[in-house]
């Protein structure tokens, strides 16, 4: 940096290069409202889906496994496991664990109501149905 | 000590060395589980000892921030804090708060917990970082609110610098996108798309002004080096951080149901964020031999060139291993992401704040810097958890790459816990090079008790 470049020069470029970016970042979260519509399978985001919604939130399913590449990494991606595994597989699977297999990794058993298990299907449907650009690469996510 | 309200600083800074052994403890439980998955099933499931890993992460780096700028704030601005009372105060509320939450983790199960703490008026939890209980969530706005007011009434009635101006905006900004965390449409998309505007725009946004402004205050004291010359240098580095950063944003928008001209604006403006960091480092090194006078205080000294060095290799080049929209493709959610996330964390916020503490906690306990011995240890710890933290990065990045290639890039795509099977040898190395880590922090720990002839009076 040479002499002529004064910190006040420094700072008006912060502000300035802070602010343009700011407002393109908005002006494309702008376009991107426009736009997610078309992809984000908002038809068929029922009662029973926003229920489900909350039954994955409230037992910190994240805390285990990814919901579209997002979570933790301890257990299978979620986003596509309707694909995956059907309605059935997945409420039966939930209902009989812990497997109490010694050595494997254990998920908690919830005790959710057959509504609950409903619900949450339901909300896995809804979310393997979004447009995510063909993620995951194959089904075993 | 300049000014005695300084001291307000001592009690966060202990506390959040204290929370980070927590946290490291905590890691230590979850990677022994990725191995022997039932080690303590079902008293502490994975999913809960995350929680308290990744929220005491948090908590701890927020202590150290909260400090930091308690500290520096009153030496910046040349003027005794508006309130200490508060200060002290808000110490109580948040650290009371925090333990209850992590409790209340620990002992209740988590739909109770939410049922409990008012979940159904507004629905928050559940959400990765941000799981904390809507009376929490309010509990960190009151606690940032008070804190920004009393640092801000501060600023006002005194001296105005680049860097409490700079950390100013960035503890501000940490305040103003937190509050999107209240935000939880029901639509999936709108969720993650606006949950990024908390984690993102913190962790690669306005915590690197935090970052940047507590790594010139402390090459200042430690260096000499003119204030004109690191303030400018700070305007250039935070000017990289955000003109990429904030665009950036869009490599989380490659496959959450975003339009796909994000995967464009993503992976280029994300792969500028190295620089940043970059920068960080040449700045780091570059003031510290420029330096016109030989602090007493080694070890602070070291902690700030660490910083520069691993934020840049772990927010910087292990961010852009994996930001590319079609490496992403692979990697994304998978220990690529893992290996990231840790060494990010540690080698930025983690080292920026053992910096401050390094730095200032002598000064706050009446002396220049810590004895000999004390030093010796700290450096000692140091390179213990440094060169743990990038074996750790190594492991669950080899891990990563096999997970890639059986789960999702061979012809012959294997289950996901058929190829954590196969690469649980990774795991196994992670989990030991984590006692490394452990025992590193545990001699850190120690060094604040090691006394020694002191070599240096107060400053």
């Amino acid at each position: 940096m040479s002499g002529t470049f004064t910190k006040s020069m420094a700072r008006n470029i912060f502000f300035g290069g802070t602010v343009f970016f700011a407002l393109l970042f908005l002006a494309l979260t702008f376009d991107s409202m426009q736009t997610i519509p078309k992809r984000d399978n908002h038809a068929n985001l029922t009662p029973a889906v926003v229920a489900g919604k909350k039954v994955w939130e409230t037992n910190n399913c994240i805390g285990c496994h990814t919901l579209m590449g997002e979570g933790a990494y301890f257990a299978p991606e979620l986003g596509n496991v309707y694909k995956r595994r059907g309605p059935e597989f997945i409420k039966a699977w939930i209902q009989s664990q812990p497997t109490g297999a010694p050595g494997r990794r254990q998920m908690p058993n919830f005790h959710l109501t057959e509504q609950q298990l409903n619900d949450l299907v339901e909300f896995l449907k809804y979310s393997s149905e979004i447009n995510t650009a063909n993620w995951p690469p194959n089904i075993e996510g | 000590m300049q000014y005695s309200s300084q001291s307000v600083a001592k009690p966060y800074f202990i506390a959040a060395i204290g929370l980070f052994l927590g946290q490291v403890l905590f890691g230590l439980i979850m990677g022994l589980q990725y191995v022997i998955g039932d080690f303590l099933f079902p008293a502490i499931p994975f999913n809960v000892a995350r929680m308290v890993h990744t929220n005491l992460l948090i908590v701890w780096l927020l202590f150290g921030f909260m400090g930091a700028a308690y500290y520096m704030i009153p030496e910046e601005t040349e003027t005794e804090l508006y309130s200490p009372k508060l200060a002290i105060a808000m110490f109580w509320v948040f650290l009371v708060a925090g333990a209850a939450t992590i409790l209340g983790y620990l002992l209740v199960p988590y739909a109770t917990l939410a049922h409990l703490t008012g979940n159904d008026i507004l629905e928050t939890m559940g959400r990765e970082f941000l799981e904390q209980p809507l009376i929490t969530k309010v509990g960190i706005v009151v606690v940032a609110l008070v804190f920004l007011f009393n640092l801000t009434m501060t600023m006002l009635k005194g001296r105005k610098t680049s860097i409490s101006l700079v950390l100013m905006m960035g503890l501000w900004g940490l305040a103003v996108f937190f509050l999107f965390s209240f935000y939880n449409p029901s639509n999936l998309v709108l969720d993650k798309y606006f949950w990024w505007w908390v984690v993102h725009l913190w962790v690669e946004g306005v915590w690197e002004l935090i970052l940047g402004s507590l790594l010139a205050f402390v090459l200042i004291k430690v260096t000499g080096v003119d204030r004109e010359v690191i303030e400018k240098w700070l305007y250039v580095i935070i000017t990289l951080t955000l003109i990429t950063g904030i665009i950036g944003t869009g490599h989380h928008y490659f496959w959450i149901g975003t339009p796909e001209y994000w995967q464009w604006w993503g992976s280029v403006f994300s792969a500028l964020e190295p620089i940043p960091f970059f920068a960080m480092t040449v700045f780091a090194f570059n003031m510290v031999n420029r330096r016109r006078r030989e602090h007493p205080n080694k070890a602070a000294t070291l902690w700030a060139l660490g910083t520069g060095v691993m934020s840049f290799l772990g927010a910087g080049v292990w961010g852009f291993l994996h930001t590319l929209a079609p490496v992403n493709y692979y990697t994304h959610g998978t220990q690529i992401t893992a290996a990231h996330g840790h060494m990010a964390f540690y080698g930025a916020y983690a080292m920026v704040v053992i910096t401050i503490i390094s730095y200032a906690m002598p000064i706050l306990r009446g002396r220049a810097a810590n004895s000999e011995r004390s030093q010796v240890l700290e450096m000692w710890s140091f390179w213990l958890m440094t060169i743990a933290m990038v074996f750790i990065t190594l492991f669950l990045t080899a891990a990563g790459i096999l997970q890639v290639w059986l789960q999702r890039y061979s012809s012959t795509p294997i289950p996901f816990m058929a190829a954590q099977d196969q690469i649980s040898i990774f795991y196994w190395l992670r989990e030991g090079t984590g006692v490394i880590f452990l025992i590193g922090l545990l001699m850190y720990i120690l060094s604040f008790f090691v006394g020694g002839s002191e070599k240096a009076k107060a400053a």
